[in-house]
C-alpha cells in the first residue's frame, strides 16, 4: 500500500492536479470566448491587479476589517497551507532522494506549527460553518467535505511526525491525503484557487475601469 | 424537487399568478436551460464552482440586515433558493418554484452590486440573479406592474405609456412654467447640431415635470446649446433591462442613442437617474454590442459639477438646513460619480452631513433594479426589507436628504414615510435652481 500510494499515486496526484487545472483553465476561456465575450473585452489590467492585491493583503478590504478575527484566521489557515507542504523539510528530503532538487526549508518547530494552525484554523472554519445562520444556511455536506480534504494532510502529517500512532500507516495515510487534496483542488470547489485570481480580476476590472469605484 | 420556502409577505400579483398557470415542465426547462447553458454558461461556470460557501458577503446586503439577518434573504441564499436549485435539478423544477424564484428575483434583490464588494472572490450576485430574471421572464412569469412598463417600452418606446402628442404638450407646459423665472427661456425641440441632447426618463413627464423646467433654467443660465427630441428614443429608462426583455432593452436603447444621431448632438445629458444610467452606460450598450456608449453621454451629477467648475454657474446662496446624501448604486458603484456630487454639495450647502456606510459603501435605497416598478402589492415587503436604509438615515440628523436617481427617489419617499422621519426628499436640480444666480439680462 505505502509503495502504491508513494510511487505511481504520487504521479497520478500530480498530473491530474496539474493537467486538470489545465483543463479547467482552458475549457472556462473557451466558454468566455464563445459565449461571454464581454469578459474578456473588460479586462484592465491595472484595475485588476489592483482589486487583487487588496484582497490579498490582510485586511486591504472593508469586509475584512469589519470581522477581524475571521481575516486572521482565514490569512493563517490559507497561508500555512500553501506554504508548509512546499517548505517542509522531510518533503524536500523527498524531492531530493527522487529528483536531485532541493530548495530553502523551514526549521521543523516553524512547519510544526504552522501545521497546528492549520489544524486549528480548520476547526475554527468547522465551527463557524455551523454555529453561523448565514453560513450553515448556504452549507451541504460538500462543504464539510472540502475542510476535511484540506485539513485531514496536515492531522495526518501532525500525527506522523510525532509518531503518535502507529507511524508507517499514519504516513501512508498522510500521503494518500495530500494525493486526495491535489486531485480534488481542479475538480471541486477548492478550485477558487484557480478562479479566485480570474473572478476578483474580472469584477476589478469591471469596477477599476469602468464603473470607477472601488470593489474591496 | 425542492421544497418552497414560508411566506413572509401575503402578497397576490396578477402577473405571477396568471403566468404560473401557463407553465409546462416543458416551457420552464428550456427556458433555464437556454441561459444555463447558453446566455449564460461561461459566468455561472465560474461564479457557482468559485463560491465556497462561507456567507462573506451577507452584511452586505440591505434586504438580508433589514430581516433580521435572516439568511435566505443574503445575497448567497438568494441564489441557492435559484440558481443551484436549478442546477441540481437539471432545469426540472416545478411552476411553485419558479414563482418563488421570480419573487426572489424580482424583489428580493435590487441588482445593486454591492455584494461585490463584499465577497472575496468578486463573485456578481447581481448578475447571477439577473440571469434568474431572464429565465423569469423567458418562462413569461413577470409581476404584472413591471411587465406593463415593459410592453409600454415595447409599444411606446417610452416608459409610461406617454403619446407624442403628450409629450410636447409637457414640454410646451414647462417651458411656460420657466418662463416665469426667465421670459426669454425655451425648450428647443429637435435642433439639429446642438452640442447637448437633453433626455429624462418616461416618469418624469408623467408625474414630476418640473423637473424639466429646472433643467431648462440651468440650461439658459449657463449658456448652454441644447435640444430635446419630439420623437421616440426621448426616454432614456429601460425597465426592460430589469424585467429580463433584453431585445426589447436592446430596441429602446437603440432607439434613444439614433435620437442623438439624428439630431447630430455632440453627446447625452440625461437626468438624475440611476438605472437609466446603467442601462445606457454599462447594459444596453453591452446587449447592442458597444462596449461603451457610441455617444459621450453625461450624467446630471456630473454635468452640474462641470457647469460651477467653468463658472457657467454662479452659487450665490447656501441652503442652511442639515443636508445629507444618498448614493445611488448605478452611478456610484456604477460610474464613480461620488466626488462630484459632493462638489456640488459642498459648494450649496452649509452643513452637509454623510450617511455611514457611505459614498460605493452606501446603503441601496431597495427601490432599484425593478423592484419598485413591481408595484403596489410589493410596497410593504420593499418598505420593511430596508429598515437598515431608515436608520442609516435617520442617524445623520439632516432635514434634507438629497436622492439623485427617479428609483431611489421614490424607494426614499416610502421609507421616510413608513419609517416617519423627519426629512424632506429632494433631487439635486430642485436645491442647484435655488442657490444659483439667475443673471438679470435673462429676467428681463
Ligand atoms: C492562492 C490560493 C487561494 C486563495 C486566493 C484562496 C482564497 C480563499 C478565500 C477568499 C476563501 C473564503 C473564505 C476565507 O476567506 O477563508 C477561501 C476559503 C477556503 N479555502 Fe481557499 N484559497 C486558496 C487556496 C486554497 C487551497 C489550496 C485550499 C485547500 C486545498 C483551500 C481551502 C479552502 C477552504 C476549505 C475554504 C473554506 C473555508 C470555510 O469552510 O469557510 N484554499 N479560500
Ligand atoms: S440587493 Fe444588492 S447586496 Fe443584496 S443580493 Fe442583490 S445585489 Fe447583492
Ligand atoms: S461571499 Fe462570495 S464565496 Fe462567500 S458565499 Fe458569498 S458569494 Fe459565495
Amino acid at each position: 500500500m505505502y509503495d502504491f500510494v508513494r510511487g505511481p499515486l504520487l504521479w497520478v496526484a500530480f498530473i491530474v492536479f496539474i493537467g486538470g487545472s489545465i483543463l479547467r483553465l482552458a475549457y472556462l476561456a473557451y466558454l468566455a470566448k464563445k459565449k461571454d465575450y464581454t469578459v474578456l473585452t473588460y479586462a484592465n489590467f491595472r484595475a485588476g491587479f489592483r482589486s487583487i492585491l487588496h484582497w490579498i493583503v490582510p485586511f486591504g478590504a472593508t469586509n475584512m476589517r469589519l470581522r477581524p478575527v475571521f481575516t486572521i484566521v482565514s490569512f493563517l489557515f490559507h497561508i500555512c497551507l500553501i506554504l508548509t507542504p512546499i517548505f517542509l523539510l522531510a518533503h524536500n528530503v523527498v524531492w531530493y532522494q527522487s529528483w536531485r532538487i532541493s530548495w530553502w526549508t523551514f526549521p521543523e518547530w516553524l512547519s510544526d506549527v504552522m501545521t497546528v494552525i492549520v489544524i486549528l484554523a480548520g476547526i475554527y472554519l468547522l465551527v463557524r460553518r455551523m454555529v453561523c445562520k448565514e453560513v450553515r444556511y448556504v452549507t451541504s455536506a460538500s462543504d464539510y467535505v472540502l475542510l476535511a480534504i484540506a485539513v485531514m494532510p496536515f492531522l495526518t502529517g501532525f500525527l506522523a511526525y510525532h509518531q503518535w500512532l502507529a507511524y508507517k500507516a499514519m504516513l501512508t495515510l498522510h500521503i494518500l491525503s495530500g494525493e486526495i487534496m491535489l486531485m480534488a483542488i481542479p475538480f471541486t470547489r477548492l478550485d477558487h484557487m484557480l478562479f479566485f485570481w480570474l473572478t476578483r480580476f474580472y469584477m476589478g476590472s469591471e469596477f477599476g475601469a469602468v464603473r470607477h469605484a472601488k470593489d474591496w | 424537487m425542492s421544497n418552497l420556502l414560508p411566506q413572509k409577505w401575503d402578497i397576490t400579483d396578477i402577473g405571477l399568478e396568471e403566468g404560473i398557470k401557463r407553465l409546462t415542465p416543458d416551457k420552464i426547462r428550456t427556458s433555464i436551460k437556454k441561459v444555463l447553458e447558453s446566455e449564460g454558461v461561461a459566468r455561472i461556470n465560474a461564479y457557482v464552482n468559485t463560491c465556497i460557501h462561507c456567507g462573506l458577503c451577507a452584511v452586505a446586503c440591505h434586504v438580508y440586515l433589514s430581516n433580521d439577518c435572516d439568511p435566505r434573504f443574503s445575497p448567497v441564499g438568494k441564489v441557492k433558493n435559484t440558481l443551484w436549485e436549478m442546477i441540481k435539478h437539471d432545469g426540472k423544477v416545478s411552476p411553485e418554484f419558479m414563482k418563488q424564484a421570480a419573487e426572489i428575483s424580482y424583489t428580493e434583490c435590487t441588482l445593486c452590486k454591492r455584494c461585490s464588494m463584499y465577497c472575496p472572490f468578486g463573485i456578481d450576485m447581481a448578475y447571477l440573479i439577473s440571469l434568474v430574471r431572464r429565465m423569469c421572464h423567458l418562462c413569461g412569469l413577470v409581476p404584472q406592474y413591471l411587465q406593463d412598463t415593459a410592453n409600454s417600452h415595447s409599444v411606446t418606446m417610452n416608459q409610461m405609456w406617454v403619446k407624442q402628442d403628450e409629450w410636447i404638450d409637457t414640454l410646451q407646459w414647462q417651458e411656460e412654467e420657466a418662463q416665469a423665472e426667465i421670459p426669454s427661456l425655451r425648450i428647443p425641440l429637435d435642433k439639429e447640431g446642438a452640442d447637448v441632447m437633453y433626455s429624462v426618463i418616461g416618469p418624469e413627464p408623467k408625474f414630476l415635470a418640473q423637473l424639466i423646467n429646472y433643467a431648462a433654467i440651468i440650461f439658459n443660465v449657463a449658456g448652454i446649446d441644447w435640444t430635446m427630441p419630439s420623437f421616440d428614443g426621448w426616454d432614456n429608462s429601460d425597465m426592460a433591462m430589469y424585467s429580463g426583455d433584453w431585445e426589447v432593452m436592446g430596441r429602446v436603447k437603440k432607439a434613444h442613442f439614433e435620437a442623438a444621431m439624428k439630431l447630430k448632438v455632440k453627446k447625452i445629458v440625461m437626468g438624475e437617474c440611476g438605472h437609466a444610467f446603467r442601462s445606457v452606460y454599462d447594459v444596453g450598450n453591452r446587449w447592442l454590442g458597444w462596449k461603451m456608449h457610441p455617444i459621450p453621454i453625461v450624467h446630471a451629477i456630473q454635468f452640474y459639477a462641470e457647469l460651477i467648475r467653468q463658472g457657467r454657474l454662479k452659487i450665490v446662496r447656501k441652503i442652511k438646513e442639515p443636508v445629507t446624501f444618498h448614493d445611488p448604486c448605478n452611478i456610484m458603484r456604477g460610474r464613480g460619480l461620488m466626488d462630484d456630487a459632493r462638489y456640488v454639495l459642498q459648494q450649496i450647502c452649509e452643513d452637509f452631513r454623510e450617511m455611514y456606510p457611505t459614498r460605493e459603501h452606501n446603503y441601496c435605497c431597495n427601490a432599484g433594479g425593478g423592484v419598485i416598478n413591481c408595484g403596489p402589492p410589493w410596497k410593504k415587503k420593499r418598505v420593511e426589507s430596508n429598515k437598515i436604509k431608515a436608520e442609516q438615515m435617520a442617524a445623520t440628523g439632516a432635514k434634507i436628504v438629497v436622492t439623485p436617481c427617479h428609483n431611489c427617489h421614490s424607494g426614499i419617499e416610502d421609507i421616510i414615510h413608513y419609517y416617519k422621519l423627519p426629512m424632506k426628499n429632494v433631487f439635486l436640480i430642485e436645491l442647484l435652481v435655488e442657490c444659483i444666480e439667475i443673471p438679470e439680462e435673462l429676467k428681463a
